[in-house]
């Protein structure tokens, strides 16, 4: 169909990037509409085009493209340039991009359609989806580091949309600074394999390993480190920033302060799991440092068990979800750090899908219930909603692992691997992942029932105004719907287990544990039957079921036990709803800690030694002297003349006379 | 004695803009004050005829004719065209200032042909006589243009200055000449390079090379010959200053590359010194006391003066890929200065002259389009990537440090940082000042359009620079 490949790659960035330009600069001019249309169209350019990709890359079996398209300048022999890597791994991620966008991108249609900041809201969304396909396109550190931080921008922009609201500017300073924590991280890591490989180019580094696989250096006299591991570690930083892993997770709660499409589409399915890509496509570095693993490991597990169990306190719909976003963000890295990256990038997809739908499903409610996000407020929603609380039924049990259901599939190949992982913490993570089961069935169900069914606890006026948002809202749900239940089915055998991603993915023989896992359904036609059958069998089919059962029990049987088992475990709900701490810590030791060395900074060096002496004294003397060359600037002719005269004697002075 | 007839065919276009300056010379005499525009048209059509002619006969290869005083080469071609071009949106963005002031006459323009005429002999000149006859004829030229507007007293003031000082200045270059002449015993470029090398008589050499210098160094503006600039770019009419303040940077920096590469390269290491005097004056002066100026025009003058010690910069690396680099940054500065300026007359009207730094506040609310058109200017005449300016600076001073003389960059880069101050300002000014009119601005749809091509250019070079930089070094590594 399409001569050269490249074309379609550049389109499929360009197309969105136009839709925002269209939809931001000239907002005023085409009006609400031109502006959704142009973002729209530019958003299904993409996503069609990048199906074309991953039909000729994945179904045609086309080989890797890995080019530059434009450089911008090359310098000491390091390439600054624009250029794509196109194999399996990137031509997924495209198309769940491009798709999740696309749904978003027309929900919001509905979603929005009473804000005074349509056009920007469209401009920024398009602007979103161009740079999280030039992230994950790229073929360089550089384009990478590029597009990391320009979807951090349009995420900070979003979450910071209603910026009237002083909680929404508060949460999108948050966002923003607990961001530059892991992008220094980031940075320092990038500048580190310049320093090693000499080259931001994936290909030459992957292909330069061996080089470096040995080398040490020495931050710390005596304290020699692998190279590889800081590398990775440091990396990592920046991956546990965007894909907020303990403990810089802070942010993403407070980033629901945002419209809903945005957490949907930002905070949920695309831009956190950045960071989970980036590992993946890192996966030749990472296996080569099992210091590196196990540390990715143990944050991952700590954030998915312990994040999940912050959800079981809150009231707020989008903040439930949004725990539950970090609890699975968790479970992504921990099979990153089990070296099963299949599965993480598997999770990622199924994730994306149901976690976009939940969220979508939240917001049809949110807006039925103009704009009440207090479950304690809801209830019975059920017969109201009939479209939004059949797929957000459907959402929720492809979260907990219904066996069938696509995050069942994702789910239990994380924790099979994981618990053949043999690296340090393996076991931690392994009973990490499994509560973690037990608690996401309880948070998700407890979510579900006190929404959708129980009483009505919503005040006269709500209710009588309940009815189905229009279609170009519940569409999206559908659409959404359906990946979420079909797609675990269709891709585990190739993906998780089988050589779907090919050479974009590197394990070591030894840290092969989704080959291990493989071995046990070994004989079986359909990997995906074999674990369902299975799964009865197993330990996460029977902690998700009493998940189920406990949020029934608690919130539909018996809804007075809740309260008394608040009071009676005061201390531990005091220790949840509090987070852990966290915001406490940071808001005294690192808010307030620097806002000390801060005072001291400005009251000592900047005022006494910069401003008196260094800025203003410079600028007095430049203002100085530029005054006196103003004087003499006469304005007579004689005085020129004058001036050449001397500036020809000058020149004789210096450089003839010595001359004699 | 034989007389050989000389071969024409390399000065083509030269022939070409002297007949058609002739017969617009005619023809506006025969015409009516309304019909006037036909000179505007004759004059615009001559340019672009101009660069397809060039363009049609462009060649790397350098041939020479008029008994080796004249030189057609890469270089030569590249600059006569950038010329054409500058002196094209000179006239278009004039044409409605002058209209405005009862200055649309036709003096203008055939003084403006001539102008490129002597430009482009200058460009091509490789004999002493050559380069003296371009000089001379470039500077009368414009000496007229700057007292155009006869009756306004700053004007004929700042003619006055402009004249008695290249008077002095072009004294003191022949007097030069002489000199070199008198120790190499010719006038043509290339024997005056293959005998200087040889000279005993070092004194008499540098003596020469002095007073040559400080003829070129007054053309372009450097300090200490630069107390014309702002004087005259203030008192000329904003329509004329934009001339003076481009097309004639190009034929500046050729008649310096011909003076020192072509004439003087055998000894460059008795001029490299004197040169780096120059520079590092005119970094000094030309961006310290921008800082001080109120004045737009007077600011963009010192600004000149500033980027006119970068441009030499490159010549001072003395290789082909410093002479490159000060070829694209010639090029490149034209073509921000004619940016720059265009938006003083944009925003000037009839009985109005925008001259003042405070006519720029808060232009972003009366035009946030214009104001961005600014803003690219700015960032590039203070050299922040990726616009045009950020690569210009770069090349000049990558040649500079192949050449070992780190510290010369670094004291470079020192100064454009002081200078970035006063770009800054300006979009300060534009975009976080109160507004003080609220008029609209109304220009027409040729000049709107064409600023914002200016402008994009700037932009979008910087985005490409590859093409444009890799001509240069062609031409210049080919002659």
């Amino acid at each position: 169909m399409f001569e050269d490949m490249q074309t379609v790659y550049i389109w499929i960035v360009l197309a969105p990037l136009i839709g925002a330009i269209i939809a931001g600069l000239f907002g005023k001019v085409v009006g609400r509409t031109g502006a959704h249309i142009a973002a729209i169209a530019g958003v299904a350019i993409a996503f069609i085009l990048s199906l074309y990709v991953f039909k000729d890359i994945v179904i045609d079996g086309a080989q890797a493209f890995n080019g530059a398209v434009y450089t911008w300048l090359v310098s000491d022999g390091v390439r600054f340039e624009v250029g794509f890597l196109i194999d399996s791994l990137s031509a997924m991620m495209m198309v769940v991009v491009t798709f999740v966008s696309l749904m978003v991108h027309i929900y919001t249609i509905g979603y929005m359609k009473d804000d005074d900041g349509y056009q920007r809201f469209f401009s920024y969304i398009a602007l979103f989806t161009f740079s999280m396909l030039m992230l994950v396109m790229s073929n360089n550190f550089l384009q990478l580091f590029f597009g990391w931080e320009a979807v951090g921008l349009v995420s900070y922009l979003l979450i910071g949309f209603w910026y009237k609201k002083p909680t929404a500017i508060y949460a999108n300073l948050k966002a923003f600074l607990v961001n530059r924590v892991g992008d220094f991280g980031f940075l320092l890591g990038i500048a580190a394999v310049l320093m090693y490989f000499g080259s931001l180019d994936y290909a030459t580094v992957f292909n330069n390993v061996d080089k470096v696989n040995n080398l040490t250096m020495s931050i710390i006299p005596n304290q020699d480190w692998s190279v590889i591991t800081v590398i990775c570690i440091l990396l990592f930083i920046g991956a546990m920033g965007k894909s907020a892993q303990i403990p810089l997770h802070v942010w993403l709660p407070d980033s629901m302060e945002g419209p809903t499409p945005i957490s949907a589409l930002i905070h949920a399915a695309t831009m956190v799991t950045a960071g989970i890509y980036m590992v993946a496509r890192m996966s030749p570095l990472f296996e080569l440092s099992t210091t590196a693993l196990s540390f990715v490991m143990v944050i991952g597990a700590t954030t998915a068990l312990f994040m999940g169990m912050l959800g079981l306190v809150q009231n707020d719909i989008k903040r439930v979800i949004a725990y539950s976003t970090l609890s699975q963000l968790g479970y992504m890295t921990v099979a990153l750090g089990a070296s099963a990256y299949g599965a993480a990038v598997f999770h990622l997809m199924t994730h994306a899908f149901f976690k976009a739908l939940l969220f979508l499903g939240a917001g049809a409610v949110i807006i039925a219930m103009h704009h009440e996000q207090d479950m304690r407020k809801m209830g019975g929603l059920r017969k109201y909603l009939p479209i939004t609380w059949f797929t957000s039924m459907i959402g929720s049990l492809a979260l907990i692992g219904t066996p069938g259901f696509a995050g069942f599939f994702s789910k239990d190949s994380i924790i099979e691997a994981v618990g053949h992982s043999t690296i340090p913490g393996a076991s931690y993570a392994y009973f990490a992942v499994l509560a973690g089961v037990f608690i996401t069935a309880l948070y998700s169900f407890r979510l579900y029932f006190m929404v959708f069914h129980g009483k009505e606890r919503m005040d006269e006026h709500t209710r009588s105004h309940l009815h189905e948002p229009s279609w170009v809202v519940t569409l999206p749900l559908i659409l959404l719907a359906i990946p979420s239940v079909v797609i675990g089915y269709l891709y585990v055998d190739s993906m998780a287990f089988g050589n779907f991603f090919g050479d974009a993915i590197f394990v070591l023989p030894q840290h092969d544990v989704l080959g291990e896992v493989a071995k046990m359904f070994a004989g079986a036609s359909s990997i995906a039957w074999a674990m369902m059958l299975h799964s009865v069998f197993t330990l996460p089919f029977w902690l998700a079921a009493s998940g189920v059962a406990t949020a029934w029990f608690l919130y539909m049987k018996r809804p007075d036990i809740p309260a008394v088992i608040q009071q009676r475990f005061s201390l531990i709900y005091t220790i949840l709803i509090n987070k852990y701490g966290f915001d406490r810590f940071n808001e005294i030791v690192f808010a307030g800690g620097s806002r000390a060395i801060g005072k001291i900074c400005w009251r000592y060096f900047d005022v006494k030694l910069i401003d008196t002496f260094v800025i203003n004294g410079s600028a007095k003397t430049v203002g100085w002297v530029s005054l006196i060359l103003r004087r003499m600037q006469t304005g007579y002719l004689y005085t020129y003349a004058f001036a050449m005269i001397v500036g020809l004697c000058g020149l004789l002075l210096i450089f003839v006379y010595p001359l004699k | 004695m034989s007389f050989e007839i000389p071969d024409v065919m390399p000065a083509l276009p030269e022939i070409f803009i002297l007949s058609m300056a002739c017969i617009i010379l005619v023809v506006d005499l025969f015409l009516s004050k309304t019909s006037r525009g036909a000179s505007y048209m004759l004059s615009q059509a001559t340019l672009i005829i101009a660069v397809l002619i060039t363009v049609a006969t462009f060649s790397e290869a350098s041939v020479l004719s008029f008994s080796d005083t004249f030189v057609r080469d890469g270089i030569a071609d590249v600059l006569k065209i950038a010329v054409y071009i500058a002196t094209f949106m000179v006239f278009l963005y004039a044409k409605d200032y002058l209209k405005d002031r009862g200055l649309f006459k036709g003096e203008f323009y055939t003084l403006g042909l001539f102008a490129v005429l002597g430009m482009m002999i200058l460009i091509s000149a490789h004999n002493f006589l050559t380069i003296y006859l371009g000089l001379e004829l470039l500077s009368l030229s414009l000496y007229a243009m700057v007292a155009l507007h006869r009756d306004s007293i700053q004007a004929s003031e700042a003619a006055m200055k402009y004249f008695v000082l290249g008077a002095i200045a072009s004294g003191m270059l022949l007097y030069g000449m002489s000199m070199i002449y008198g120790i190499t015993g010719s006038l043509d470029l290339a024997v005056i390079s293959a005998n200087a090398a040889n000279v005993s008589d070092n004194i008499v050499l540098i003596f020469g090379i002095v007073f040559l210098l400080i003829g070129v160094a007054f053309k372009l503006g450097a300090v200490p010959f630069h107390m014309w600039v702002p004087d005259v770019y203030q008192g000329a009419p904003t329509a004329v200053t934009i001339f003076i303040g481009s097309a004639p940077k190009l034929a500046a920096f050729a008649m310096l590359m011909r003076l020192l590469m072509d004439g003087l390269g055998s000894v460059s290491a008795q001029w490299q010194d004197i040169l780096i005097l120059l520079v590092l004056l005119s970094l000094a002066v030309g961006n310290i006391v921008a800082i001080a100026q109120v004045n737009i025009k007077r600011m963009l003058a010192y600004s000149t003066i500033s980027h006119i010690g970068f441009l030499m910069l490159g010549v001072v690396a003395g290789t082909e890929e410093g002479v490159s680099a000060s070829m694209f940054y010639a090029i490149t500065y034209t073509l921000m200065s004619l940016g720059g300026f265009a938006m003083i007359i944009l925003l000037s009207r009839k009985g109005f002259e925008a001259e003042k730094l405070a006519d720029f506040k808060g232009l972003n609310q009366r035009s946030p389009w214009y104001a961005f058109l600014m803003l690219i200017l700015m960032f590039s005449m203070a050299g922040v990537p990726p616009f045009l300016g950020f690569w210009a600076k770069l090349s000049v001073l990558s040649a500079v440090i192949s050449v070992d003389l780190v510290w010369l960059a670094v004291a470079s880069v020192i100064f454009s940082i002081i200078g970035a101050f006063y770009y800054l300002r300006v979009i300060k000014i534009m975009y976080f000042d109160k507004a003080e009119s609220s008029e609209p601005i109304h220009c027409s749809k040729d000049m709107s359009l064409l600023i914002s091509v200016n402008a994009f250019a700037v932009l979008l070079i910087g985005l490409f620079p590859g093409g444009l930089l890799s001509l240069c070094l062609n031409v210049v590594s080919a002659s």
